[in-house]
C-alpha cells in the first residue's frame, strides 16, 4: 500500500485547491471522494439527456484570481464568462432591471426613484471601500487574539494597521456596516422598495437570516468582494457549468503528480497518540498518510468520523455549538425553451441574468420568519437564472437550463425530517411562483431536480444542508471560524487540518480557505511555498 | 428681554438631566434645568396616580446614588433585591433569585440547573469585565485624542486574565445572539422564555437577532432589579430633592423651542413662549435627535451630521400597560412580590418581535408584570391593586395608531388571562401606553425607551452618532447628556455624570 | 428629447444631436455625464482657433443642472455651498463650491439667480441625494432639470457680433449677468460666462426651440468664422485660462474609493470662495480647522520647459522626491508654452525645485524627460476682452 504525504478527504473546490498546491510542492497528493463524480458543491452533471446541470453553485465571483494563475487553471479548461442583466420583478407588472453600463443602469434605476439612481454612486463607493478593507485578509490566516505567539500578535498588528489606516469616521462606519442589518443599512440609502430589496439579494442568500437581521451588511459584502477580471462585485458563469471549477483543479493537480479517488468515503480518521496517519474508508481499507487534510465541515468532520474520545471535550462541545442551519433549497429545471417573462422589455439583456420575484425586503423577510418557525417559505426569494442563454455548452440549441436558488428551506420540518411530499410542496411553491411571472413556464419544464437541506448534505456532505459549511455570522468568521483557538487550520489532533469552508474566510466557491490551509501545512512541514501567490495588492 | 441668570442651563429633569445638573452644581456652577412637563401626569384611574416609564430600577449608578446622596434625599428600597417568576400557564413555576442570578427554584432539571449556573457565571463574569466602560468616555479610534489609555489597558487586561478559554468565549459571543447561547447550554422553554425576554427587553431586536447578546450582558452590569419605595416616581422625586438642595433650580412647564446659537455658539435657549434664557453652557437631557433636529436644527449643522441622526435608529418596541385591580389577581400562585416573566419560551418571545418589524401587533405578547402595590401600601386604594407592565412587542409606527393600540391592550390582556385566569374580572381601569404615546409623553423618539436603539451599531464610540460619542456637539457650548448617549437608557444617571465629567475635563 | 430607451442607448442624446451627429465628420464621441458628446468634431487645431479667433459652439446639454425654488432658497444655497448665494443679485451667476461635512469638494458649479427665490445650479457631477438631504429642514425645492434646458456654449472675440446679428443685441450685458429674450414660441436666455476664459456667452432655452436655436445662431454666425467645437478643444481653452474641472483635477469626496484623494477649497485653490462671515455652511468647521492647522496640499497652474505636453506627469522636487501630480496639461496654442495644472504637496512648493518626469511616446518607444517646472500665475491667459463691456470689435 502506498503511503501518501498528504491525504484530502472529499474532491470540492477547497479540498482540490489545497492539494494542488501541496501537489506542487512537491508532495504525494492522494484525494478521495465518497462520491463518483468529483466536484462537491462546484460541479457540472448531466441528470436529463443532454442537459448539465450545475446543480450545486450556480455563478462565480468569489474564487480568488490568484489561485486561478497560481494553478494554471484556464490552461486547464477554466473559462469564467461574464454575464449582463438581471432583473427584479414585482408584483404589479413591473421591474427593475440591472445594466452593466453605469449609464443605463442609472437611467433605469431612475425610472423608479431619481434620488435612488443617483445615490447608487455613494453606495457603490461606500460597498467598495468595505471591500477594498476586507480583501487583502481573504488569503491570509486568522490571528489567535489569545495568543502570545510573535507571528499572532504580528497578524493582529498588521489588522490593527489595516484599521488604522482609516480615518476614525471610516473605522466606525466599518464597524456599523459590519454589524448593521441590510435593511437598516439601505435605508441610508434608498428609498425605493425596489431597489432596496434588489441591493438586499446578496444579504440573504445563503445564509439562516432575514434581511432585517443584524449581521446581513457583511453577508452582502461576502458576496461582494469578488469580481470578474477586475470588475468587483460582478459574478461570471463558468463554462460548462460550475464543475469547470474542479474539472481544471482536477487536471492541474494531476498535472502536478497528485491523484483523485472517486467512490471511496470514508469512514473514520486514523488517530494514534493524538496523532493522525490516514483514514479507513467505507469499504474497510486503510490509507495511510502524513497528513490528513478534510474538506468536510467542521461537524461532519468531527462529529461523525473522529473518535469523540480523541477530542478535547470543549472543542467538541464548539464544534457542536457551531452553527451550520441550512436556509436554502435548489431548483434546477430542464426547460424546452425561453420563458417569456412579459414584464420584462423585449431585446434587453435583462433575461440573461439573475431573475428574481421578491419586490419588497418585507417579503423577504416574511419568507425568513416562515424558515424561523421550522417550514419552507410559503411566498419564496429565488435567485433564477438560465445560463444557457449565455452559455452554448450546457443543453441542446434552444433548449435550457434554469438554476433556480431558493430561501428559506430549514434543515428540518416542524423538528422532523423532510418528506417527499414535503419537497414537492416546496418544488411547487417555487414553480407557481415562476409561473405567474411567466404564464407557460411550466409547460416547458422537461425536468427538475429538487433539492432540499435534505439532499444537499446527503449528497455532498453539507451538514444540515449548510452551503457556506457553517453560518457567516460574526460569532462565526475570521478567529471564531469554526472554533475559537482553532480557527488557523490545524485541528486539536496533530497532522489533521481542515481545508473547507467551515474554516476563514468561509463559503462561496472562493479556494480561499483550502489555499490557507495549504500554506499552513507548507509551514508545518518547513516547505518553501513558492508557488503560492499573496493576494493581488488593493491599490 | 434675555436674561442670564445662571452658568449652566439644562434641558429636561430627568435622571440624565439631574445628574448633570448636581454635579456641576457641585462643582460652584448655578445650574437652572428646564423641563417640559409643567405638572405630573394626571393618574390613569381614581386614587391611582401615573405611573412613570420605566417601573423598576436596573441599573443605577452608584455614582450617582452615591454622588447624589438619594438615600438622605428620601431614597428607600422597597424591594432591594427583587425575585424574578418565570410563570408557566400551568402553575409550573421558576423562580429565578435576584440576589443570585444562576439560582433558580422550581421545577427544573438538574442539567438546565448546572448550565444556567455556569453560563451565568460566565454571563456575570463578561459584563463584569465590560463594566468599566460605562464609567468612562468612549474611547475614539485615533491616536493622541486624550483617550485613557490606562483605563482601557485595564479592561483588555482583565478580560485577558480571564483565561484564555474565557478570553475566547467573550469575543465570540460579544457578537452573538441569544437565542443559540440559550439554546447551546439550556432546554427548559420556561426558563429560556424568560431569559430570552431579559435579554432583549427595550431592545428593538429579537432573541435570534445576531448581537443581541451585547444590550443583555450590558444590563447585567448593573446588577438585578430593584424596586424603591413609593416607586420610581419616588426614585425620581429623591434625585429632585438633591437637586435642589445643591442649589439647582428647577423650572416646570418651560419647554425649550430652540436653542440659541451665535456665530456658531451657543449662548442659551428659547421657550415655546418666546421667553430668552442665556447661559454660556447649554446641556441637553433630551435625545441627541430631537436635541440636533429640533433644538439646534439642520441650519446650523453640517448636511452629512443630519443625514446620520435622521437616519439613527429609534424605534421603541415595548409598550407600557397600566391595569387598576379591584382586588388581588392570582397568577396560579406564584409570589406577587416578585417580577412576573410572562415568556413561555425563547420562539414565544421572537415570534412576538415578527410582526413588529412591518408595523404590526403580535398576537401572543410577552410582558414583565409588577404589582408595586403588593410590595408597600400608596399605590392603590386600599384593597385595590395597580399592576403595571413592560408588553414587548410594539410597532412603533403601524399604519393605523388607534388600531394598533386597541388590538395590542386585547393581545396582552388575552395574555394575562392566560396566566392568571379571572384578572380581566378584577379590572376596573386600563391605560396601554404604546411607542408613540410614550413619544408623546416623554419625548422620547419613536418611543424608544434609551432615546436612541441600543444596538452595537448605536453602542460605545457610535452612541449616538460616529463622531459624537464625546457628548459634546458640533455647536460650541452645546452638550449632550440624555440616555441617547453612551452607555444608554434606563434610570442610572450615568449619561448625565460621564457628560458632566466630559465637560469639566474640557474646562468649559 | 430621448425617445430611446436605456438599454437601447445607453447613452442619452442631447436635444442638439441632429445638428451635432451631422457636424461629427469624425464621429468621434465621448460620453460626458451619460450623454453622447462630441470629442472632435473635425479638427482639434481648427476648433480651438475658433475659440480665441472668431466664434465657437459648443453643447452644453449634459451639463447637470439642478432648480432650487422656495421661500428658503438663499439660505439653503448658503448653507450648500460656501460663497455667499443671497448676495448673488437676482440675473447673476457666480462660480462656487460646496463641500462635505469633512470640508472636502463635492463639486465646483456656477450659480444663477433667477428670481429671489428661484436659482440654477450647474455643475460637472450628480449630487440629488445629497442635494435633497441638505434641503431637510428647509422651505425649498430641488429639482435636476438637465432634460428640461437645452444650452450652448457661444465663445470667441466674433460671439458677441454673432449674438447681434442674430437679433440679440448684448452689447450692455456684463460678465456673470444674465439677459432673457423672446425666441421663437418661447424664450431665449443669454448668460455672459463660459469656460473659455474669453469673450463668450450661454444660451439657454427649452429643448423644443433647440435645433431652431442651432440653425439661428450658425446662420447669423456664418460671416463671423463661427464653428463647433468638441471637448477636446474646449479643454485646450479651459486649461490655458486654468479652469479646473470635477474628476479630472480632483476626485469629488462624494466619489473617492480612497479617503485621501478628496480635496479641501483650500487644496484646490479655492477659498477664495468662502465667505466665512455668513454663518454656517456644511465643512464650515472642518475648513476652520485646516485654515489653522494648514493643508496638505497645493494646487497650482504651471509652465514646463520644452515643447511636450506634460499629460499625466508625476512632478518630483529636487529630481528625486515625489511632489504631486499634473492633472491637465497641454502645449498651448495661444500662448506658444507647455502648460499644466497640477496637485502638488506644499512642503515641496515652499522649497520648489521642481521638475515633471515626461513620457513621450514615439514610434513605439519613450522618451523620458526631466523638465524644470515653474509655479506661475492663473489664468495663463486673460485677454481684457473678456471683460470689456461693450464688448470691443472682435
Amino acid at each position: 500500500m502506498t503511503a501518501w504525504d498528504i491525504l484530502v478527504i472529499g474532491a470540492g473546490h477547497n479540498g482540490l485547491v489545497a492539494a494542488c498546491y501541496l501537489a506542487k510542492a512537491g508532495l504525494k497528493v492522494c484525494v478521495v471522494e465518497k462520491n463518483d463524480w468529483i466536484g462537491g458543491a462546484a460541479v457540472s452533471r448531466e441528470l436529463y439527456p443532454g442537459f448539465t446541470y450545475s446543480n450545486c453553485s450556480y455563478v462565480n465571483s468569489l474564487f480568488r484570481p490568484e489561485i486561478m494563475r497560481d494553478l494554471d487553471l484556464p490552461k486547464h479548461g477554466l473559462q469564467i464568462l461574464p454575464y449582463e442583466g438581471g432583473a427584479l420583478m414585482t408584483e404589479d407588472g413591473g421591474y427593475l432591471g440591472m445594466f452593466r453600463d453605469h449609464d443605463a443602469n442609472r437611467r433605469e434605476i431612475a425610472r423608479h426613484s431619481k434620488r435612488d439612481a443617483e445615490a447608487y454612486d455613494r453606495y457603490a463607493r461606500d460597498v467598495l471601500r468595505h471591500c477594498r478593507f476586507i480583501r487583502p485578509m481573504l488569503m491570509r490566516t486568522p490571528p489567535d487574539p489569545a495568543s502570545f505567539r510573535p507571528r499572532d500578535l504580528a497578524e493582529l498588528a498588521w489588522l490593527g494597521k489595516q484599521m488604522f489606516g482609516l480615518s476614525e469616521l471610516a473605522m466606525m462606519d466599518m464597524i456599523r456596516f459590519w454589524t448593521m442589518s441590510i435593511a437598516d443599512y439601505l435605508d441610508e440609502y434608498f428609498e425605493n422598495p425596489a431597489v432596496k430589496a434588489y441591493q438586499a439579494v446578496g444579504s440573504i442568500i445563503g445564509t439562516a437570516l432575514g434581511p432585517m437581521s443584524p449581521g446581513t451588511a457583511y453577508v452582502l459584502l461576502h458576496h461582494a468582494m469578488g469580481d470578474v477580471d477586475g470588475n468587483v462585485g460582478a459574478w461570471g458563469y463558468s463554462r460548462g457549468g460550475m464543475g469547470g471549477v474542479t474539472k481544471a483543479l482536477t487536471a492541474s493537480l494531476r498535472a502536478a503528480g497528485g491523484e483523485v479517488i472517486t467512490g471511496a468515503g470514508v469512514d473514520r480518521v486514523l488517530v494514534k497518540n493524538g496523532r493522525s496517519h490516514g483514514v479507513v474508508l467505507a469499504n474497510g481499507d486503510e490509507v495511510i498518510a502524513r497528513r490528513v487534510v478534510s474538506n468536510m465541515d467542521v461537524r461532519r468532520t468531527f462529529l461523525k468520523h473522529v473518535e469523540e474520545t480523541e477530542l478535547p471535550p470543549e472543542f467538541v462541545k464548539r464544534v457542536k455549538g457551531f452553527k451550520t442551519r441550512g436556509s436554502s433549497g435548489k431548483l434546477n429545471i430542464a426547460l424546452d425553451g425561453v420563458p417569456n417573462f412579459p414584464a420584462l422589455p423585449k431585446g434587453a439583456p435583462n433575461i440573461k441574468g439573475d431573475l428574481h420575484f421578491t419586490g419588497t425586503i418585507e417579503k423577504m423577510e416574511r419568507a425568513y420568519d416562515d424558515w424561523k418557525s421550522g417550514h419552507f417559505s410559503a411566498d419564496p426569494f429565488q435567485d433564477c437564472m438560465i445560463p444557457t442563454m449565455i452559455d452554448p455548452t450546457m443543453t441542446p440549441p434552444g433548449k435550457h437550463f434554469m438554476s433556480c436558488f431558493v430561501q428559506y428551506a430549514p434543515p428540518k420540518i416542524e423538528g422532523r425530517d423532510w418528506t417527499d411530499a414535503d419537497r414537492d410542496a416546496f418544488r411547487d411553491a417555487c414553480l407557481n411562483q415562476i409561473e405567474a411571472y411567466a404564464p407557460g413556464f411550466k409547460n416547458l419544464v422537461l425536468h427538475v431536480e429538487v433539492r432540499t437541506p435534505r439532499e444537499l448534505e446527503a449528497e455532498v456532505g453539507l451538514t444540515e444542508g449548510n452551503i457556506f459549511q457553517g453560518e457567516l455570522t460574526f460569532d462565526q468568521l475570521l478567529f471564531n471560524r469554526p472554533v475559537p483557538g482553532y480557527a488557523q487550520y490545524r485541528t486539536p489532533i496533530r497532522d489533521l487540518y481542515l481545508c473547507g469552508s467551515s474554516t476563514h474566510p468561509g463559503g462561496g466557491v472562493m479556494g480561499a480557505p483550502g489555499r490557507n490551509a495549504a500554506a499552513e501545512i507548507l509551514r508545518d512541514m518547513k516547505l518553501p511555498a513558492k508557488d503560492l501567490s499573496d493576494a493581488y495588492p488593493v491599490l | 428681554m434675555p436674561t442670564r441668570s445662571c452658568d449652566v442651563i439644562v434641558i429636561g429633569a430627568g435622571p440624565n438631566g439631574l445628574a448633570v445638573a448636581i454635579r456641576l452644581a457641585k462643582a460652584g456652577r448655578k445650574v437652572l434645568i428646564l423641563e417640559r412637563q409643567a405638572t405630573e401626569r394626571p393618574g390613569f384611574a381614581p386614587g391611582f396616580t401615573a405611573p412613570p416609564l420605566a417601573h423598576l430600577s436596573y441599573n443605577l449608578d452608584p455614582r450617582v446614588e452615591a454622588g447624589m446622596n438619594l438615600s438622605s434625599h428620601g431614597l428607600t428600597w422597597a424591594a432591594p433585591v427583587l425575585d424574578t417568576t418565570a410563570v408557566s400557564s400551568d402553575g409550573h413555576h421558576l423562580r429565578l433569585s435576584g440576589r443570585d442570578l444562576g439560582k433558580v427554584d422550581g421545577p427544573l432539571s438538574p442539567e438546565d440547573r448546572l448550565a444556567w449556573a455556569a453560563l451565568s457565571a460566565r454571563l456575570t463574569r463578561f459584563a463584569s469585565v465590560l463594566r468599566p466602560f460605562r464609567d468612562m468616555p468612549p474611547p475614539r479610534l485615533a491616536k493622541g485624542v486624550g483617550n485613557d489609555l490606562w483605563a482601557l489597558a485595564k479592561i483588555g487586561l482583565r478580560a485577558r486574565l480571564m483565561g484564555k478559554a474565557e478570553f475566547r468565549e467573550l469575543l465570540r459571543m460579544f457578537l452573538t445572539n441569544t437565542y443559540d447561547v440559550l439554546n447551546d447550554e439550556l432546554s427548559d422553554p420556561l426558563l429560556k422564555g424568560a431569559l430570552a425576554f431579559d435579554a432583549t427587553l427595550g431592545t428593538w431586536l429579537g432573541p435570534r437577532s445576531p448581537n443581541s447578546l451585547l444590550p443583555w450582558l450590558d444590563r447585567l452590569s448593573g446588577g438585578g432589579p430593584r424596586l424603591p419605595a413609593g416607586g420610581m416616581g419616588a426614585l425620581a422625586a429623591s434625585m429632585r430633592n438633591s437637586a435642589m438642595a445643591a442649589g439647582v433650580t428647577i423650572r416646570s412647564g418651560a419647554s425649550v423651542g430652540r436653542a440659541l446659537i451665535e456665530g456658531g455658539r451657543a449662548t442659551g435657549v428659547v421657550l415655546d413662549g418666546g421667553e430668552e434664557l442665556r447661559a454660556p453652557l447649554i446641556v441637553s437631557a433630551v435625545s441627541p435627535k430631537s436635541t440636533l433636529l429640533g433644538l439646534v436644527g439642520p441650519q446650523a449643522l453640517d448636511t452629512g451630521l443630519v443625514n446620520r441622526i435622521r437616519h439613527q435608529k429609534a424605534r421603541g418596541g415595548a409598550a407600557k400597560l397600566h391595569l387598576a385591580l379591584s382586588g388581588v389577581p392570582d397568577f396560579r400562585g406564584a409570589d406577587l412580590k416578585t417580577r412576573l416573566v410572562l415568556a413561555p419560551s425563547e420562539e414565544h418571545v421572537e415570534r412576538a418581535f415578527n410582526p413588529v418589524k412591518y408595523g404590526q401587533v403580535p398576537d401572543t405578547p410577552v410582558m414583565e408584570v409588577l404589582l408595586p402595590s403588593a410590595h408597600e401600601a400608596g399605590h392603590a386604594p386600599a384593597g385595590q391593586h395597580l399592576l403595571t407592565a413592560v408588553v414587548q412587542y410594539a410597532p412603533h409606527n403601524p399604519a393605523d395608531r388607534d388600531a394598533a393600540r386597541a388590538d395590542m391592550l386585547k393581545a396582552a390582556l388575552a395574555q394575562l388571562e392566560a396566566h392568571s385566569p379571572g384578572i380581566g374580572g378584577l379590572i376596573t381601569h386600563a391605560e396601554l401606553l404604546m411607542p408613540y404615546d410614550i413619544e408623546t409623553i416623554w419625548g422620547l423618539p419613536g418611543g424608544n425607551w434609551h432615546a436612541g436603539e441600543l444596538s452595537i451599531e448605536q453602542m460605545l464610540f457610535l452612541r449616538p452618532l460616529p463622531g459624537l460619542s464625546q457628548y459634546r456637539t458640533p455647536v460650541q457650548g452645546l452638550w449632550l447628556a440624555s440616555a441617547g448617549c453612551h452607555p444608554g437608557g434606563g434610570v442610572s444617571g450615568t449619561p448625565g455624570w460621564n457628560a458632566a465629567a466630559a465637560i469639566e475635563r474640557a474646562g468649559e | 428629447m430621448n425617445v430611446l430607451t436605456h438599454y437601447e442607448t445607453p447613452l442619452l442624446q442631447s436635444p442638439f444631436h441632429a445638428r451635432t451627429a451631422a457636424a461629427n465628420k469624425m464621429h468621434s464621441w465621448g460620453n460626458w455625464g451619460g450623454y453622447a458628446s462630441v470629442l472632435t468634431y473635425e479638427d482639434l487645431a481648427m476648433e480651438h482657433a475658433a475659440i480665441r479667433n472668431t466664434a465657437s459652439v459648443y453643447d452644453l446639454c449634459p451639463m447637470v443642472k439642478y432648480r432650487i425654488t422656495g421661500p428658503d432658497a438663499a439660505a439653503y444655497l448658503n448653507r450648500l455651498t460656501v460663497r455667499n448665494a443671497a448676495k448673488l443679485s437676482v440675473g447673476s451667476v457666480h462660480y462656487t463650491v460646496w463641500c462635505d461635512d469633512a470640508g472636502k469638494l463635492e463639486d465646483d458649479g456656477t450659480l444663477f439667480r433667477l428670481g429671489a427665490h428661484d436659482y440654477r445650479l450647474c455643475c460637472q457631477e450628480r449630487h440629488l441625494p445629497w442635494l435633497l438631504d441638505s434641503a431637510f429642514g428647509f422651505d425649498v425645492a430641488v429639482r435636476e432639470e438637465t432634460e428640461e434646458v437645452a444650452a450652448l456654449s457661444l465663445q470667441g472675440p466674433t460671439s458677441a457680433a454673432a449674438l447681434s446679428a442674430a437679433g440679440f443685441d448684448v452689447t450692455a450685458l456684463k460678465p456673470f449677468r444674465m439677459a432673457d429674450f423672446p425666441f421663437g414660441r418661447g424664450r431665449l436666455m443669454i448668460s455672459r460666462t463660459g469656460f473659455t476664459g474669453d469673450l463668450g456667452y450661454e444660451l439657454w432655452t427649452t429643448p423644443d426651440l433647440a435645433l431652431n436655436l442651432w440653425d439661428h445662431i450658425f446662420a447669423a454666425g456664418e460671416l463671423l468664422g463661427i464653428r463647433p467645437i468638441g471637448s477636446d478643444a474646449l479643454n485646450l481653452a479651459r486649461l490655458e485660462t486654468g479652469f479646473v474641472i470635477t474628476n479630472y483635477d480632483f476626485t469629488p469626496a462624494q466619489q473617492a474609493v480612497r479617503e485621501d484623494r478628496a480635496r479641501s477649497p483650500f487644496e484646490m485653490g479655492l477659498d477664495w470662495l468662502i465667505d466665512w462671515d455668513k454663518g454656517q455652511f456644511t465643512g464650515r468647521q472642518a475648513l476652520l480647522a485646516e485654515k489653522a492647522k494648514g493643508s496638505k496640499w497645493a494646487f497650482v497652474g504651471v509652465e514646463i520647459d520644452g515643447n511636450i505636453s506634460a499629460e499625466g506627469a508625476v512632478l518630483y522636487h529636487d529630481r528625486k522626491t515625489e511632489a504631486g501630480v499634473v492633472t491637465g496639461a497641454c502645449w498651448s496654442p495661444t500662448l506658444k508654452k507647455s502648460i499644466a495644472l497640477a496637485q502638488v504637496e506644499r512642503r515641496f512648493l515652499a522649497k520648489g525645485n521642481l521638475w515633471a518626469e515626461i513620457y513621450a511616446l514615439r514610434e513605439l518607444h519613450y522618451a523620458k524627460l526631466m523638465q524644470r517646472v515653474r509655479v506661475v500665475d492663473r489664468p495663463f491667459f486673460a485677454p481684457d476682452r473678456r471683460r470689456a463691456t461693450p464688448p470691443g470689435r472682435f
